[in-house]
C-alpha cells in the first residue's frame, strides 16, 4: 500500500470486501454492508458479538487499509474524561509555577498571565478521543472504542455528545473540531445493553461465528503455514464445538491458536492424543474440557474421518 | 422507493421492533448507497440501520420476507397486534391497584391511621393475603429501599488529608496563592453500590408468593439504579426493562405480558444455566449481589442445579437465596434442587412476608 488513502471514497460493498481481504480480513456481506454504510454516511459502526469473533480486528483492518492511525480506547469501569479526552500535565504545570515564581515575581507578572501560560496547549495531554479529532493530510484516524459495555453509562452519555458533532470543548482553550470526522468503530460484548440513544447514532452489526468454509479461508489467510487439510479439520471441529452449548465456545482467535499449536507440535492428522495435548488452546473452562472428554475425542475424530 | 421504505418500517413496527424516525431516514440513505437492486443489498442495508439487537433478527427476517419478497403485503394479523388482550393474564393485578391507589392519593394519612393493620399485614404470610391486602402490601414495599453492599470504584473523589495527591485541584489552588502550592489536595477511590441481580421463580409451586414478590422486585428497581431482574420458570425472562418504569401498575402489567410461563413447571437449573451463559458469567453477575427468590423445587437434574449454582457463586460477590417456605415450622431444605444449591449459597433467608423482606433488605446492606 502506498501512502494513506481516503477509504470513505469506496464505491461498493464488494469494494469493501476486497479491500479488507487485502488486509487479511475476510468479511461476509452483512458486515461489509455495515462497514460500507458507516464509511459512506460517516457514522460510527457498532459491532456486537461474542468474545473472539473478530470485532476488534475490523478496526485494525480499516486502519491498515486507510493507512491512518489506529487510536484505541479500551473501556473499563470508571473510565472518565481525564483518561478518555484530555488532561492537563499537572506536574509540568507545578514546575512551571516554581520557575515563574523564581524569575517572574521580579518581572511583576500578573496572576492572570500565569493562568494563561499554565493552560496553554503545551501543557495539554491529549487522550484518545481528543487525538481522534486531528487528521493527517485529510486522512482521518480510525477510532476504536473497545468493549464499551465495560464503561459505565455516564461515559456512554458523554460519548454520545462527542460522536454527534465530533467537537470537544476544553474550557481553558476553546473548542477542537474535527476537520474530517474519524472513522469510529465501537465494540461491545453485550454484558449489558448499550443505551438506545447511542445505538441510534450507529450502524449496527451482530458479528457471528463464521461457517466452516469461511473459517477455513480465515485460517488459510491468518495462519498460512497450516496445511489445508488440517485447517479444514480444525474448522469442522470448531463448528461442532460451537453447537455443543459449551460455556465458552471457541472464537476465531482460539481456533487460530489451536491450529498453530497443532502445527508446532507436528500434528498433521488430528487424532485423540493430539486433542488431549492441545485442548487447552481451544477450550478454557475445565467443565467444557470435561464435557468434550466425556463425549470422547474419538467421536470427533470419527466425525472428521466420516466427512 | 420512499413509499417502500416507510411501508417496510411500518411492518417492522407492527411486528414489535421499535424503529426510531432517524433510523428510517438512515435506511433510506443506506438504500441509496447500496442500491435497491439485489435482495441481499436491501436486506443488509435494513439490518445495519433498523435492527439493534440480535433478538430482533428473526422478527426482521419474517417482516422482510413478508414485505419485500412478495408475501402478502397485507398488514400484520390483527390478532397479535393489540397487547391489551394479554392483560387477561393478570385480572387481580390489573383491577385492584387502581382502586387502592385512588384511596391512597386522596387521603394519604389514611395509611398511618391504620398503623396497627400495617403491623399485622407486615407479618402476614403472602400466601394467606387477599388481593386487596397484596395491593396494600405493595404500597408498603414501595418504602423499602435496598442499599446492597458497596465496592470501591475507579472513579476518584476528593478526600481530606489522605489518599493520592490530586494535582488538578492543587494547581488550581496554587493559582490563588500566587503560584505557590500551599494547599495540597488529595483524592481517594469512591464507592459504588454493587450491582443487584434478582431472579424470581415464577413456577407453579411459587404461585402464592410470586405475585407478591414481583412487587418486591419492582420496589427494588425503583429505589436505586443498577438492578437487574429476571423471571425463572420453564424459561428465563429478563424483566429489567419492563419493571423499570416508576408506575407500579404499568410495570406489573408489562411484566405479566413479558412472562409467558407464569405458574408453569420449573426448570430452575436450566434457567440458571441460560442466565449464566447469556448474562451472568459474561459480566452481569460478576462482583454483584445475586438474590434468588425460590422455593427450590426443581424438576430438572440436581447435578445441573449444583453445577450452575457453582458457576454463579464463583463470579458473584454474594449469593442470597430467599425461600418463602423456610419460615414454615419443620421446614428442612430437602427439595432436591434446594439441597443441591445450598453449598453455593452465602445466605439462606426467609421471604414469606413483608417483615422478612425488610430483614432481607438489612441482610443485603451489610
Amino acid at each position: 500500500m502506498t501512502g494513506p488513502i481516503d477509504i470513505r471514497a469506496v464505491d461498493s460493498v464488494d469494494g469493501v470486501v476486497s479491500a479488507l481481504a487485502a488486509q487479511d480480513y475476510l468479511a461476509d456481506e452483512g458486515l461489509a454492508t455495515a462497514i460500507f454504510l458507516a464509511l459512506r454516511l460517516r457514522r460510527p459502526l457498532l459491532l456486537e458479538g461474542e468474545a473472539g469473533v473478530g470485532k476488534t480486528e475490523v478496526a485494525k483492518a480499516l486502519a491498515a487499509w486507510s493507512g491512518g492511525d489506529l487510536i484505541r480506547l479500551q473501556c473499563y469501569e470508571g473510565l472518565d474524561a481525564s483518561q478518555a479526552v484530555y488532561e492537563w500535565d499537572y506536574s509540568r504545570q507545578l514546575l512551571h509555577l516554581r520557575a515563574v515564581e523564581a524569575v517572574g515575581v521580579a518581572a511583576g507578572s500578573e496572576v492572570s498571565d500565569i493562568t494563561d501560560e499554565l493552560y496553554a496547549e503545551r501543557f495539554l495531554v491529549r487522550r484518545p478521543l481528543l487525538r481522534s479529532l486531528s487528521s493527517v493530510d485529510g486522512i482521518p484516524p480510525v477510532l476504536l472504542i473497545d468493549e464499551v459495555d465495560r464503561a459505565d453509562d455516564e461515559f456512554e452519555a458523554f460519548l454520545l455528545e462527542i460522536l454527534s458533532d465530533y467537537a470537544i470543548t476544553v474550557p481553558e482553550l476553546g473548542t477542537f473540531t474535527a476537520e474530517v470526522p474519524p472513522i469510529v468503530v465501537i465494540t461491545s460484548n453485550r454484558t449489558r445493553d448499550v443505551h438506545d440513544a447511542l445505538k441510534r447514532r450507529c450502524f449496527y452489526h451482530w458479528v457471528q461465528h463464521p461457517g466452516v468454509e469461511r473459517e477455513v479461508e480465515i485460517l488459510r489467510v491468518r495462519a498460512p503455514h497450516v496445511p489445508a487439510a488440517l485447517a479444514h479439520d480444525v474448522a469442522v471441529v470448531a463448528a461442532e464445538l460451537r453447537d455443543m452449548g459449551l460455556y465458552k465456545p471457541p472464537g476465531i482467535s482460539e481456533t487460530i491458536d489451536w491450529a498453530e499449536a497443532l502445527v508446532l507440535i507436528g500434528v498433521d492428522d488430528l487424532d485423540e492424543s493430539a486433542f488431549e495435548t492441545t485442548i487447552g488452546a481451544l477450550l478454557k473452562y475445565r467443565e467444557d474440557q470435561d464435557r468434550l472428554r466425556s463425549r470422547g475425542f474419538g467421536d470427533l475424530v470419527g466425525l472428521l474421518r466420516g466427512a | 422507493m420512499d413509499r417502500h421504505v416507510v411501508g417496510f418500517v411500518d411492518v417492522l413496527r407492527r411486528s414489535g421492533i421499535a424503529v426510531a424516525l432517524g433510523s428510517t431516514l438512515d435506511f433510506g440513505r443506506a438504500l441509496a448507497e447500496v442500491g435497491a437492486g439485489t435482495r441481499s443489498g436491501v436486506y443488509w442495508a435494513g439490518r445495519a440501520t433498523l435492527v439493534r439487537c440480535p433478538e430482533d433478527v428473526s422478527t426482521y427476517d419474517e417482516a422482510f420476507e413478508r414485505h419485500w419478497m412478495g408475501g402478502q403485503v397485507g398488514f400484520v394479523e390483527a390478532a397479535e397486534q393489540p397487547t391489551i388482550t394479554l392483560l387477561l393474564d393478570v385480572p387481580e393485578d390489573a383491577e385492584v391497584p387502581p382502586v387502592e391507589d385512588g384511596a391512597a392519593d386522596s387521603d394519604g394519612d389514611h395509611i398511618s391511621v391504620r398503623w396497627s393493620r400495617t403491623e399485622i399485614l407486615a407479618s402476614r404470610d403472602f400466601a394467606d393475603c387477599t388481593a386487596d391486602e397484596l395491593a396494600e402490601l405493595h404500597d408498603l414495599m414501595g418504602s423499602l429501599r435496598l442499599f446492597g453492599a458497596t465496592r470501591k470504584c475507579r472513579r476518584l473523589r476528593p478526600a481530606a488529608h489522605r489518599g493520592r495527591p490530586d494535582l488538578r485541584r492543587t494547581v488550581r489552588a496554587a493559582l490563588r496563592t500566587g503560584g505557590e502550592p500551599i494547599h495540597r489536595a488529595f483524592s481517594e477511590p469512591g464507592v459504588r453500590p454493587r450491582r443487584l441481580v434478582l431472579l424470581l421463580d415464577v413456577s407453579g409451586s411459587m404461585e402464592p408468593y410470586a405475585r407478591a414478590l414481583i412487587r418486591f422486585l419492582h420496589a427494588a428497581m425503583v429505589g436505586r439504579r443498577d438492578v437487574e431482574a429476571f423471571a425463572l420458570g420453564t424459561r428465563l425472562t429478563r424483566l429489567t426493562r419492563e419493571l423499570s418504569t416508576r408506575d407500579p401498575d404499568a410495570a406489573l402489567a408489562r411484566a405479566a405480558v413479558a412472562v409467558t410461563d407464569w405458574s408453569g413447571g420449573t426448570r430452575l437449573g436450566d434457567g440458571l444455566r441460560v442466565f449464566n451463559d447469556r448474562w451472568g458469567v459474561p459480566g452481569m453477575a460478576r462482583g454483584a449481589t445475586v438474590v434468588i427468590l425460590s422455593d427450590g423445587w426443581d424438576r430438572g437434574e440436581p447435578s445441573v442445579m449444583e453445577e450452575q449454582m457453582g458457576r454463579l457463586h464463583r463470579v458473584a460477590h454474594q449469593v442470597v437465596w430467599v425461600n418463602p417456605l423456610k419460615a414454615s415450622p419443620g421446614y428442612a431444605p430437602i427439595a432436591r434442587g434446594m439441597a443441591a444449591a445450598l453449598p453455593h449459597v452465602d445466605r439462606f433467608v426467609e421471604g414469606h412476608s413483608l417483615d422478612s423482606l425488610r430483614s432481607l433488605a438489612k441482610v443485603l446492606a451489610d
